[in-house]
């Protein structure tokens, strides 16, 4: 289970029984590092401040994903972040990269559903010349046809690798896909296989055509580096390029229509060693100024799945002893719907049948018992201490505005965030469950063994 | 999704900036605690927590005979109850107080990583020498872990890259402990007893091969008082270590038959030992042959020019019982021939000819340039300053570690070259169904 680090906000000191640490003697806090502004052209601009290390971190993201490509052309934004790495007007194809790595950095660049980000991490000295040259590829890019063809086999061998290569990925494909009705977010971020083999210069350079452009990303500079001078630089490169007057106003995205039917889905496969069951519902994402029921759901996984003390682990591994591994996770932080999971591994002998009657079980009578108060306090005294760990890692704390920032989210959504999650009750973490584990929105899949199912 | 990409080289001058700050800023102090234990601390008190870093030399190489698997599972059941408190108690304790202990095992050591809060330093560390001292090693737990590790075990045994690793490491080392999976076979974990918990406990928790270092909110003084207080009571001196493996490969070509799309390969020969005169000649070779960046040779040639693969990497890779030279790459069934004949043909290539002046410089440049980089963050500044450690390295090593880079000849990395590269003792290990590719040894 993977522990969301949350960002700081002030510490609440109410009593908390039993707990040994209070965390109230933290110091400075994150938001004291946050400064942010916008150019004149549109592009928000964050600049996170850490001083104990001579290092940067640039970093543009652009408010445009997989769930933004057109129809029939899965994969054409991560298409796009790699041939983004080729010639510009002024760049050889490559040379940016070889250009940071001669100065001692490293460079890449990712794609989710909701954005594509690109990065550098330098000494601090060296931000003038990343902004130049992320600057010069958010407009200048030129292609050859040899680029298309190449590139396309790499994309096509990163696949081969990430996802065909893998049962469970390729398990949670179609699970995701089912899950899904309607919205982009069913369709995988590298892309359906036939669709990526088609991709082409024109499906590439329209997507960048309408996608990149000040008014549409977000800069996000960490580390040794002084706010101002970062704005300075930021008017002189980015602020040179004129926004974008034909980005949609919003970003179009297909809505779900009512989810009316329960989907369940086997994956069977011969390179399956160890069978497992997800269940997948579709849940609410944290909306701007409005993230309490999605800081809810992300306690309700906290109680439910995080670790040895939680609910699930308790019923399944420890008491009963049906489940090697339980896991629940949410990721609030996305555009539209998002999804609250669950997965056991049943232990030797214990049928996904019987997992899934053991997960169903626990899961109503928690509904019935309610949240136990001692549990929710120790979530709520470990995502305060968290605050504190966050702040040794300035890239975490830049990745998380970056993320929330092309995800609909605001600044003061952010910093409001961890105050949020302090004062969700009991009882608004039972609402939030009975309202998003709802049957008819689930998807519940078993992997398998392929001999098994003949 | 990460993008791995390389390019070719061009450099140009509107972008040529001065030189290189090159060193890192931070200053590593020795710390001898009163009781006599050494570690190194970076003191730093702008977050108020702390980093240690814990490892005990030997690792999962400490396996009593026919008890394979028994360091690892016994790493993994430090965190499932100790003292009077029994797993989920302790699970409960540790959140209580917000701090994080983790453990992990390989092939040469065992390490403890916790991160802990100054407000309640004490309680956290009293925890810490309660799990160290007194681990419980409950059956119950015990079988719960197990099955766990079993699961994963299963798992591995369908994972292409987990099938080439065992069928490389037993080629290279045999019967030697590197030879077989430290966490351990599915025969072996099942007949793990909870004696043979308690003695693969007693054979690795020592002072004899114990390193330390701390990161963060702590003086000197109080970390010497804190080591005496959690690790003055350990044994003296563990289980012997195992001796050194005799790396036994020859060039070629073995195929494990596996029915999956895409191929993956791992390849690779006897390599040079950390303390080696030649070691950083061959770090920076390394470097432009098959490196973490994506300006390589293996990446220009693989991936850029014929798409062959999304990644293909070379690694030194020396250890306390062996050294080897390794890469790995994976790629389509159809076109892993090709990728292993252009491998090949590199190796064979900076074997002959070395590099060139411009490629050395800018490897120089970018490994001096990366290497403070490294440093962000106080856990893993702790793990770095534990495994120069065990490697035993000067600790002003961090301060002329770029001097050695940039002392490096041309002359000397190209007869390094031709010294360490094999190209007829490379061996790939390919699982898969590679079109067109025959063994052959």
């Amino acid at each position: 289970m993977i522990r969301r680090i949350v960002l700081a906000a002030a510490i609440l000191t109410a009593g908390l029984t039993g707990a040994r640490a209070d965390t109230s003697q933290g110091g400075s806090e994150i938001t004291d590092q946050i400064t942010s502004f916008s150019l004149d052209n549109g592009m928000q601009v964050v600049v996170v401040e850490d001083h104990r290390v001579p290092v940067v971190q640039h970093m543009v993201w652009y408010r445009a994903g997989s769930a933004d490509e057109p129809i029939g052309q899965s994969g054409v934004a991560h298409f796009l972040e790699h041939l983004l790495f080729k010639a510009t007007d002024k760049l050889a194809a490559g040379e940016l990269s070889a250009t940071v790595a001669a100065n001692g950095g490293r460079d890449n660049a990712f794609t989710s559903y909701d954005y594509t980000a690109y990065f550098q991490r330098v000494a601090a000295d060296r931000l003038e010349l990343m902004m130049q040259m992320e600057s010069d590829r958010m407009v200048n890019i030129r292609l050859t046809e040899e680029d298309i063809v190449t590139e396309r086999e790499v994309i096509l061998e990163e696949r081969n690798q990430r996802t065909d290569n893998n049962p469970r990925a390729l398990f949670g494909e179609q699970l995701n896909a089912a899950q899904y009705l309607n919205h982009r977010y069913g369709q995988p971020i590298i892309g359906w296989r036939h669709e990526m083999e088609e991709l082409d210069m024109a499906d590439a350079l329209s997507f960048y055509g309408t996608y990149y452009a000040p008014n549409n990303a977000i800069l996000v500079v960490s580390g040794d580096v002084d706010p101002q001078e970062v704005k300075r630089l930021a008017e002189v490169y980015y602020g040179a390029i004129p926004a974008n007057p034909e980005l949609p106003l919003v970003r179009q995205r297909s809505k779900e229509p009512p989810q009316t039917a329960e989907r369940r889905l086997t994956y069977k496969d011969p390179r399956v060693a160890q069978p497992y069951l997800q269940r997948s519902y579709l849940a609410p994402e944290r909306d701007a100024g409005a993230q309490e029921k999605a800081a809810a759901l992300y306690l309700l996984s906290e109680i439910l799945g995080g670790g040895t003390t939680s609910y699930l682990a308790n019923a399944l591994q420890f008491d009963q002893q049906v489940a090697v591994y339980t896991g629940v996770f949410y990721s609030g932080t996305s555009l539209d719907d998002t999804s609250f999971d669950f997965l056991v591994v049943p232990a030797q002998g214990v049928s996904l049948e019987e997992a899934e009657d053991a997960l169903d079980a626990s899961v109503a009578q928690f509904l019935e018992e309610g949240v136990d108060q001692e549990q929710l306090d120790r979530i709520k005294l470990q995502l305060r201490a968290s605050e504190v760990y966050a702040r040794d890692n300035a890239e975490g704390i830049a990745n998380r505005y970056g993320r929330a920032l092309s995800s609909g989210l605001s600044i003061e959504d952010v910093q409001a965030w961890p105050q949020i999650l302090q004062s969700i009750t009991g009882d608004e973490i039972i609402a939030a469950a009975q309202e998003t584990l709802r049957p008819q929105s689930s998807v519940t899949g078993y992997l398998m063994r392929q001999e098994e199912a003949e | 999704m990460m993008r791995f990409k390389t390019m070719m080289v061009a450099l140009c001058a509107w972008i040529l900036l001065g030189a290189l700050p090159g060193r890192a800023e931070i200053n590593i102090q020795e710390v001898t605690s009163p009781g006599g234990i050494k570690a190194w601390l970076v003191e730093d008190h702008s977050i108020p927590f702390t980093a240690l870093e814990l490892r005990f030399r030997g690792g999962t190489s400490l396996d009593a005979p026919g008890k394979r698997g028994a360091t690892y599972l016994m790493a993994g059941l430090l965190e499932e109850g100790s003292g009077e408190m029994q797993a989920q108690e302790y699970a409960r304790a540790l959140e209580k107080l917000a701090a994080s202990f983790g453990y992990d095992a390989d092939r040469d050591s065992l390490s403890i990583s916790a991160q802990f809060l100054s407000e309640n330093r004490d309680d956290a560390m009293a925890l810490l020498h309660q799990t160290l001292h007194q681990p419980r090693f409950d059956q119950d737990a015990l079988d719960r872990v197990r099955a766990q590790v079993l699961a994963g075990l299963r798992s591995d045994l369908k994972d292409p890259n987990e099938i080439a690793g065992r069928a490389f490491a037993k080629m290279a080392y045999g019967d030697h402990p590197y030879g077989s999976p430290g966490k351990g076979t599915i025969d072996s974990v099942s007949d793990l007893s909870r004696q043979d918990m308690f003695d693969a406990y007693e054979a690795i928790f020592a002072r004899d091969r114990l390193y330390v270092s701390a990161v963060g909110d702590i003086s000197p003084a109080e970390l010497g008082a804190l080591l005496d207080q959690l690790l003055g009571d350990l044994n003296e001196a563990g289980a012997p270590l195992p001796g050194p493996a005799n790396v036994a490969i020859e060039g070629g070509v073995s195929i494990v038959d596996y029915d999956t799309p895409q191929s993956v390969a791992l390849f690779g020969h006897v390599g040079i030992t950390r303390d080696d005169p030649r070691f950083f000649a061959a770090y920076i070779m390394n470097q432009i042959l098959g490196g973490g960046s994506f300006e390589s040779r293996l990446m220009t040639e693989v991936r850029e020019k014929r798409g062959l693969t999304y990644g293909v990497y070379a690694y030194l890779y020396p250890q306390d019982l062996a050294s080897v030279y390794l890469g790995q790459l994976g790629s389509a069934n159809e076109k892993m021939a090709e990728a292993v004949e252009v491998i090949q043909s590199e190796w064979q290539r900076l074997a002959g000819e070395g590099v060139t002046e411009k490629e050395l410089a800018d490897a120089k440049t970018y490994l001096t340039g990366a290497y403070p980089l490294r440093f962000d963050g106080n856990g893993r500044i702790a793990s770095i300053l534990v495994s120069m450690q065990m490697d035993r390295l000067p600790i002003d090593y961090v301060k002329t570690r770029n001097d050695h880079i940039n002392a490096v000849t041309l002359e000397e990395i190209n007869r390094v070259a031709s010294e360490i590269l094999l190209p007829e003792q490379l061996h790939f290990v390919v699982v898969g169904r590679p079109e067109g590719l025959r063994e052959s040894n």
